[in-house]
């Protein structure tokens, strides 16, 4: 049966990536900093955003690079993350089947805190005005597509731009997200007391709830393997909670399912993960779902981390930043330190990686959850 | 390396699926357009306002079908819309015929949650309020309808300057092709100030009295 299937399937791969964050504005710079504990997330005085210091992981002006006076804050960081992960493949790349997906929670929304508000900037704010903008940046044909999916985008637009390519819709597909912290996202995730007064610790039983952060980053994937290392984006699924809007469910089951089904389409079992990147917000709900989700999958073995104590929470691009770190522990073999974790805070077991662990991942799981109640789960493999 | 049975069974399932070209046969099985003033059900008006703006209409439309669900009262603007327009969608669909994970949302706009991100941004000089910020988010109203329905399977919001029916129905296609969906509502939904439009398809795989034929010209 195997062998009459027929071979018009293309396999995914990501020949090329970026994150561009406050501790580094290349792949390999941020790697480095995670190899040496460097996190972005530190006391912060940014009166724009809040009158009151706060910890989070945000840019200095200087690291945002101004390409174009008329880009946003927002475009500017898409269309230099984009730029770098592009550097290294050649100038003819794209052609007529490349495809461009977007991630965002919130795109353009500060401008609502410096522009007046009229019907324009209501067009100016809008996230297919960006995409477009970031379209024609890179001459991209094909219509942009934007996902906002609350914080399972970016995971979620590497599902869908797997499946575009594998429609034989496209060749390649750059794949790329961002989200600015701004007054409008500070003062929400503080009315709901989800901020924590020091550097996250997801899953820890201490944890007191999440750091937001700022970031940008891109996969460009391809039907085409590039490099021998060039690792396989396996399979992806997508779940909701129904049960709450802004609380995760209580048992973990609809994440667990998602995980489940991935490792299905993968056609591995549990046993074959290596590594999970966690979504590990470290809100109290967030990280016991999560863990009941990881034990209802059967993979509460697994090593595991979460790299919003490195990041915070970067929203649209956290998906994709915590991806591209899944898919180099699959080529180095290395796991990062979950910092600040000490003592399990969750009621299921899980396995946090405590020290730079250094071993071998045939298959990494990379999960979100989001407001909404949706839930992701994707498989890389080698 | 051992052959493990669910591993063989997973790859063969998935190369079918994506191998085959004889997609399954794709029903729009109900249709529900909230605009303009009016409620067309199945391409028959049901309900028309009296043009006394967004809010009083939605309230008028939710009163007119004798809804009782206590949090559509909570909703912002865009869930109420698109909360109103699965709700007379689905008045007789079985959900006992799926499981909750075989059924799923594929929705777009073109200006995300702004309507509601205005309303908050408004309130954050007094005190930010979470039962505002919450709404901030396109897919909350996927959220919405996914509680109301019991509904589990995967959902998607895709943000477009105006609605793609050829992309939300590639989008379609895909999940019920591959049996990741077995039931899809799929289509439109947005609000800015006023200006307010619902169009909401029920994709089934089973053919039901005046079912047509799931095609993106039947979306238009």
């Amino acid at each position: 049966m195997m062998a009459n299937a027929p071979d018009i399937i293309p396999d995914v791969y990501v020949v090329a990536d970026n994150i561009l964050s406050p501790i580094g504005s290349t792949t390999v710079e941020n790697l480095a900093s995670l190899q040496t504990g460097v996190s972005g997330v530190k006391a912060q005085s940014r009166p724009a955003i809040s009158n009151e210091s706060f910890v989070a992981s945000l840019f200095d002006d200087e690291q945002i690079k101004v390409i174009d006076k008329s880009y946003t804050r927002f475009e500017s960081l898409l269309v230099s993350s984009i730029t770098d992960a592009l550097s290294g493949l050649g100038e003819n790349f794209l052609n007529e089947k490349t495809g461009l997906i977007i991630s965002s929670t919130k795109g353009n929304i500060d401008l609502l805190e410096t522009e007046a508000h009229n019907d324009e900037l209501n067009q100016r704010i809008a996230l297919h005005t960006s995409a477009q903008i970031v379209a024609d940046c890179f001459r991209i044909k094909a219509k942009p597509v934007v996902l906002s999916n609350a914080c399972i985008s970016g995971v979620m637009a590497i599902l869908t731009g797997l499946r575009m390519i594998r429609s034989g819709q496209y060749d390649q597909v750059i794949v790329t997200g961002a989200d600015v912290i701004s007054k409008f996202v500070y003062s929400g995730f503080k009315s709901f007391q989800a901020l924590s007064a020091e550097v996250c610790k997801p899953f820890d039983k201490d944890r007191a709830g999440l750091n937001l952060g700022e970031g940008a980053a891109t996969v460009i994937l391809s039907k085409n393997k590039l490099s021998d290392s060039d690792v396989k984006v396996s399979s992806g699924a997508i779940s909701n909670d129904a049960n709450h809007i802004s609380g995760p469910s209580r048992t973990g089951h609809e994440l667990g399912f998602a995980i489940k089904k991935a490792l299905l389409d993968a056609g591995i079992a549990s046993n074959d993960i290596g590594y999970i990147s966690a979504h590990g917000t470290a809100t109290n709900y967030n990280d016991e779902m999560e863990a009941n989700a990881i034990n209802f999958a059967g993979l509460q073995r697994v090593p595991l981390n979460s790299l919003k104590p490195y990041y915070g929470h970067t929203l649209g691009a956290a998906g994709l930043i915590e991806s591209i770190i899944a898919i180099h522990a699959i080529k180095t073999g290395q796991i990062f330190s979950s910092l600040g974790y000490t003592e399990s805070g969750v009621t299921q077991t899980v396995n946090v990686v405590t020290e730079l662990t250094n071993t071998n991942i045939t298959h990494a799981l990379k999960t979100a959850s989001g407001f909404g109640g949706c839930n992701a789960a994707m498989v890389f493999s080698k | 390396m051992r052959s493990k049975p669910h591993r063989v069974l997973g790859v063969v399932m998935q190369q079918w699926f994506l191998a085959s070209n004889m997609s399954a046969p794709k029903y729009i099985t109900s249709a529900c357009i909230i605009s303009n003033d009016t409620v067309t059900l199945n391409g028959e008006q049901s309900f028309a306002g009296d043009n006394s703006g967004v809010d009083s209409f939605l309230l008028s439309v939710y009163q007119h079908f004798q809804l009782s669900y206590p949090k559509f009262h909570k909703m912002d603007r865009l869930s109420k819309l698109g909360w109103l327009a699965a709700e007379l969608l689905l008045q007789n669909f079985d959900s006992a015929y799926y499981q909750p994970e075989q059924v799923g949302t594929v929705l777009a706009n073109a200006n995300s949650s702004l309507d509601m991100d205005l309303k908050y941004y408004d309130s954050i000089s007094d005190v930010p309020s979470p039962s505002l910020f919450v709404y901030t988010l396109p897919n909350i109203v996927a959220g919405e309808i996914c509680i109301r329905h019991h509904f589990k399977g995967e959902n998607a919001f895709f943000v477009q300057p105006k609605f793609d029916a050829e992309f939300i129905q590639g989008q379609v296609d895909q999940l019920l092709d591959q049996n990741i969906l077995q039931a899809c509502i799929c289509g439109w939904v947005d609000v800015l100030g006023q200006a307010y439009e619902a169009k909401l398809y029920l994709v089934e795989k089973i053919k039901k009295d005046n079912a047509v034929e799931f095609a993106a010209d039947q979306m238009k």
